[in-house]
């Protein structure tokens, strides 16, 4: 006889808002006439993204574990990040609603007939509203997910959505659809990994919880085939997921080939949602055998930190230079996953929070440089760009000065509560690479701000467009977030603080 | 120790003025002369009545302090901005907004022709300020800011006709030769601060007690070379003729009264440093010797009249430093001299200054003779001044000058000799290029330009010129009164009379001596100067040569100093792009190289991408397993 499970719905509602949007937007692309559905998309998801934020703001102070049986826990981490993914996801979908770079029919096949007449009809698909909602409705899980079970099919609701939107742009769509299939073959790979370590994981505690592999370490001691095996395995799907070296590989191509709205949107959000679980993961569930994972983890962040650090600096694409100083900052944080204290998460919740608003912004200013055949990503055309228009090659350059840690900047605030909790746990070399790093990162990001400004002759085929007052938005919230964290960093630390613990 | 609150006002009060009148700019150009006028009077004002206020209270109340606001604190290094107000620095604030309000006035109609009155007089304001601020310093680093301060106040007075290019050069010059000298008060603070922990006077004096003998010579010495800057002293003499380029009234101020003798102050403040140790007495002694025979040597042969006046300056305050060098009874005759000296030299700058204005700016002496027929207000102030600077009694001069002299004798033993020699050799040639200057320009026959038509000055420019007169006349016997400044001064210089015991000569003895060898000098100009040849004869001693050319202060310069270090700095250049930017070019260079190299890898194949990850799995899982055995 089987008993309907006791759920919190107060506390699960946040999810169960987006996924319901996410639904009502499925019957609104299958029923609603063409030229109400865009519109009608983007009133549904931002809704539903601003009550789920409500909902979460009010149940903000309570904590459970088990809100749905066991399965999730509710606490001040897994709240916060929630927040943050609803942020992002709420500036992402106001880029995303210039539907100027999505496939007007993402199924006809490039340089088909059926392509041509979708173009030449000019209607437009929206799907892309509903998926992104569904691939948010994941990430919120992924964080507070605490049996391998539900995190293995948080991972796949956050996963398979995105597989999708990587491959809708509109233009040079064989490239998009190319790192979609890319994306899609390397994240099952990945997934594969991650599923074979929670079943090694059982196998060696018996339970798919996170507190059974805790209690089952604490009473065997850490050293068994089954659980270094499972925890190398399970640490894969996540590093894969965070784009960590050497599991990185895909990063580049992904973001260069997805229409840039999303690389914004996935960059920002998939990276705190993966760092939530993770976080987690290794705080809750491999804490007793931390001695195991750690150093292999500090050796990981540092080479991940220099990679991208070094890598960036020959990329000729802007898109792929920003996706390669993405993975110099998952270095950065995996600094704070292996430090190990209150003050390490805290300041990878504002870190998080402080690169996703600098990363939206940032894409969401690239989607604006364009020429007749689309978007200009090539870094050699962007020469000059600071004397046509100003304010946008300067907000470019507020972010990559964040991206860079300036001080006065959100970015710099965020190194420093980083490379200061990792001193604090006495990981002193963590902090010297960090800091040799970022200063191998300044180098690029400076020199594209010189181009911008000071170098040679003005590219004439290039110019930006002016933004939608939803893209305007989203740039100037993103923009005054960096600056105002920079200035008054105590804004979110102090919140990020009082919701750095996690429930057993 | 009396607590006040009016000091800082001594300082806001002209900084205040400085800056409004820069920050209005044209605006304030009709007013700006009367204003700042009006600001070094009512410091003065304020000055004479702190002044009284002091002679009203007794012994240790009689300092005043003014705490103005916390400054630096860090850890136990603590300094406040706070003033102070005791015996020493009253006199120099007396003198300098005395003798400053008065060139004030006197610049009015001196510079009523520039165009940049205003600026002049916010940069005279300035000035003040900075001055006022370097005697009212608590602590050396306080002091600091104003020796600072007068320094760019100098500059800019230098440089005020910038438009000309040797003028901007030699502002830069003494720029230059200043920095040189600040370094060493620089150092001298760095040292106490190692030494005492504090930089306040109080705290050092009480520091230097139980401070060894080589920290103590190392403080005194670089206080010395700071003092040999600001003060134009062998051998970062050189820059104070040069300063001459800046206008009249600014050599009477700044080149001449008041900044030019911070050096003097610098030293007596110190007097406790000094005191203790011999070694650091002796190198003063031997600095102040040797300017006070280098200036007047250099005055002997100058055709400028204001660099004639600017020997003058130099060789004057060698004997200031000499004086402080010989111990606590110096301190009071260097400072006597000192204020004596700002009398009759600030009015024979000015004197200058008129003759200059009446002649068409022309400074060359050899073009004047018989001014006194045309300007007989001037003569007669001017005189009154040379009388006094060559010690006759009962001008000032006499005073202060013999004192040092005598002094100098008493020292003792074969220095006591050598030290009264070069005093007494010092006054019978100093006899001599005053009175040259006296009878070039005043005396003899017009050898003027034919567009000159000297005239006598206006009263704006006279009547400071005749207070300053009367000052050189009275100054020496007012404070020498019942050992006046000697009695005032005792508490800062700690001065025991005991040291009088042992005297080299009777005090008549020596006044003889030292009129004797003026006489002598004034004989012997006059009778040199009864012709004066309208070009300067080609056909003179090596002497008189090497006088011309400022005994090749110059060309030792420029020969030791300034072309090795051109090379040095050439050779640092090229070091610094290939050493250093190659060191960083290279590092640059790898980065790139393996950037490309990782750039590679990123080759778009999944099947790689997947063996990449798969060899990273066996990694990690390696790693894990090693940590674990």
């Amino acid at each position: 006889m089987l008993t309907a499970p006791k759920l919190d719905y107060a506390l699960l509602a946040p999810i169960l808002i987006i996924l319901g949007a996410a639904l009502l937007g499925v019957i609104v692309e299958a029923f609603v006439k063409q030229a109400l559905r865009a519109r009608l998309q983007l009133v549904i998801a931002l809704a539903g993204i601003s009550i789920a934020f409500g909902q979460l703001y009010l149940v903000r102070n309570e904590g459970s574990s088990i809100a749905a049986v066991t399965s999730v826990s509710i606490d001040g981490s897994g709240i916060f990040i929630q927040g943050a993914i609803l942020l992002f996801a709420f500036l992402g979908i106001l880029i995303i609603a210039d539907q100027d770079h999505f496939a007007p029919q993402a199924s006809a096949l490039p340089g088909s007939s059926e392509e041509a007449s979708a173009l030449e009809s000019g209607k437009q698909q929206t799907e892309v509203f509903p998926l992104t909602l569904f691939a948010v409705s994941g990430a919120m899980l992924f964080p507070i997910a605490t049996d391998f079970i539900t995190l293995f099919v948080a991972l796949e609701v956050l996963s398979l959505p995105l597989y999708l939107m990587v491959g809708l742009s509109r233009r040079r769509r064989l490239l998009s659809q190319e790192a979609a299939l890319k994306y899609f073959l390397l994240g099952a790979y990945s997934s594969a990994f991650f599923l074979f370590g929670a079943a090694l994981l059982y196998g060696y505690s018996g339970s798919l919880s996170l507190n059974g592999l805790t209690d089952a370490i604490r009473g065997s001691g850490g050293n068994d085939v089954f659980l270094l095996l499972g925890a190398a395995f399970l640490s894969v799907g996540l590093l894969f997921k965070i784009g960590a070296v050497p599991f990185h590989s895909w990063t580049p191509d992904v973001y260069q080939g997805a229409p840039t709205p999303i690389t914004g949107f996935m960059a920002a959000a998939t990276k705190a949602a993966a760092f939530g679980a993770t976080l987690r993961i290794f705080y809750i569930g491999l804490d007793a055998a931390q001695v195991s994972w750690k150093p292999a983890i500090a050796v990981i962040a540092v080479i991940t930190m220099i990679f991208g650090s070094i890598a960036a600096i020959s990329q000729r694409d802007i898109k792929r230079m920003l996706a390669l100083s993405s993975i110099a900052h998952t270095g950065f944080v995996l600094i704070a996953v292996v430090s190990l204290n209150k003050s390490a998460l805290s300041a990878t919740l504002f870190y998080l929070v402080a690169y996703g608003l600098a990363t939206i912004g940032a894409f969401g200013i690239v989607t604006l440089v364009r020429d007749s055949a689309g978007e200009v990503t090539d870094i050699n055309r962007w020469v000059g760009l600071g004397k046509k228009s100003p304010l946008v090659a300067a907000v470019f350059s507020l972010f990559l000065l964040s991206f860079a840690g300036i001080p006065l900047t959100s970015g710099f605030v965020g190194k420093f509560a980083i490379f200061s909790a990792a001193y604090e746990s006495g990981n002193i070399y963590l902090v010297v690479a960090g800091v040799l790093s970022s200063a191998i990162a300044v180098f690029f990001y400076l020199r594209l701000i010189l181009m911008l400004f000071f170098a040679g002759e003005t590219n004439g085929s290039v110019s930006v467009v002016i933004p939608s007052v939803l893209t305007r938005i989203a740039i100037s919230i993103s923009a005054i977030a960096t600056v105002v964290l920079g200035l008054a960093p105590s804004l979110l630390l102090d919140v990020a603080q009082n919701f750095a613990y996690f429930l057993r | 120790m009396t607590t006040s609150t009016n000091l800082v006002y001594l300082i806001a009060l002209p900084l205040f003025s400085a800056a409004l009148l820069l920050l209005l700019g044209r605006i304030a150009d009709k007013w700006g002369h009367i204003f700042a006028t009006l600001i070094s009077g009512s410091v003065f004002v304020i000055g004479v009545a702190e002044f009284f206020a002091m002679q009203g209270r007794d012994g240790e109340a009689r300092a005043a302090t003014q705490k103005v606001f916390e400054w630096i604190s860090v850890g136990t290094f603590q300094v406040d901005a706070s003033l102070l107000l005791d015996q020493l620095s009253i006199c120099f604030v007396l003198l300098i907004s005395g003798v400053g309000t008065l060139i004030h006035i006197y610049s009015i109609a001196y510079m009523s022709h520039d165009h940049d009155r205003r600026r002049f007089f916010a940069y005279l304001n300035l000035f003040i300020a900075a001055m006022l601020l370097l005697v009212l310093g608590d602590s050396y680093l306080n002091l600091y800011v104003g020796w600072e301060g007068v320094g760019l106040a100098s500059y800019l007075l230098i440089g005020f006709w910038n438009q000309k290019p040797a003028y901007a050069t030699a502002a830069k010059k003494a720029f230059v030769a200043n920095r040189v000298g600040d370094l060493g008060l620089s150092l001298a603070i760095m040292i106490a601060f190692t030494q005492f922990g504090t930089v306040t006077f109080a705290g050092v004096k009480e520091g230097a007690s139980g401070a060894s003998a080589g920290a103590l010579t190392a403080i005194g010495a670089m206080l010395l070379l700071a003092a040999a800057g600001k003060s134009a002293q062998f051998p970062l003499q050189s820059w104070l003729g040069d300063a001459m380029a800046g206008p009249t009234p600014v050599s009477a101020l700044i080149h001449a009264a008041t900044m030019v003798t911070a050096g003097v102050y610098l030293i007596t403040r110190s007097n406790f440093i000094f005191d203790a140790s011999p070694t650091a007495q002796l190198m003063v002694v031997i600095v102040g010797a040797i300017t006070l025979l280098f200036g007047a040597l250099i005055g002997t042969a100058k055709d400028d009249i204001k660099k004639a006046l600017a020997a003058s300056t130099m060789s004057q305050i060698g004997y200031m430093i000499l004086a402080t060098g010989l111990g606590p009874v110096g301190y009071a005759f260097a400072i006597m001299h000192l204020l004596t000296h700002g009398f009759f030299k600030a009015g024979m700058f000015l004197g200058a200054g008129s003759v200059m204005h009446g002649m068409n700016d022309e400074v060359n002496m050899r073009r004047y003779g018989a001014i006194r027929k045309v300007m007989p207000i001037t003569a007669a102030t001017f005189g009154l001044g040379y009388l006094a600077i060559l010690g006759v009694p009962p001008f000032a001069g006499f005073y202060s000058k013999d004192k040092i002299i005598e002094t100098a004798f008493n020292a003792g033993g074969i220095e006591g000799i050598l030290l009264g020699g070069a005093t007494l050799l010092g006054a019978a040639i100093t006899a001599f290029y005053m009175t040259r200057v006296m009878v070039l320009t005043f005396a003899g026959t017009k050898r003027w330009d034919e567009n000159a038509h000297p005239h006598e000055s206006p009263i704006l420019m006279w009547a400071p010129m005749a207070i300053l007169a009367i000052g050189s006349v009275t100054s020496g016997f007012l404070l020498n009164s019942g050992s006046a400044l000697v009695n005032w001064l005792q508490p800062v210089v700690n001065e025991h009379h005991e040291h009088h015991s042992e005297e080299f000569l009777p005090p008549l003895v020596v006044s003889t001596m030292a009129l004797v060898f003026v006489a002598i000098g004034v004989a012997f100009a006059v009778l040199k100067y009864r012709t004066v040849p309208l070009i300067a004869p080609l056909d003179v001693s090596i002497f008189t040569k090497a006088a011309r050319k400022d005994l090749y202060q110059d060309s030792f310069n420029e020969a030791v100093l300034m072309r090795p270090g051109q090379k040095l700095t050439a050779g640092l250049v090229i070091t610094d792009y290939k050493v250093i930017d190659g060191l960083v070019r290279s590092v640059g260079w790898v980065i790139q190289t393996i950037s490309s190299a990782l750039r590679s890898i990123q080759n778009g194949y999944v099947r790689s991408y997947a063996l990449i990850m798969v060899l990273g799995v066996l990694a990690l899982v390696t790693a894990i397993w090693m940590v674990t055995l």
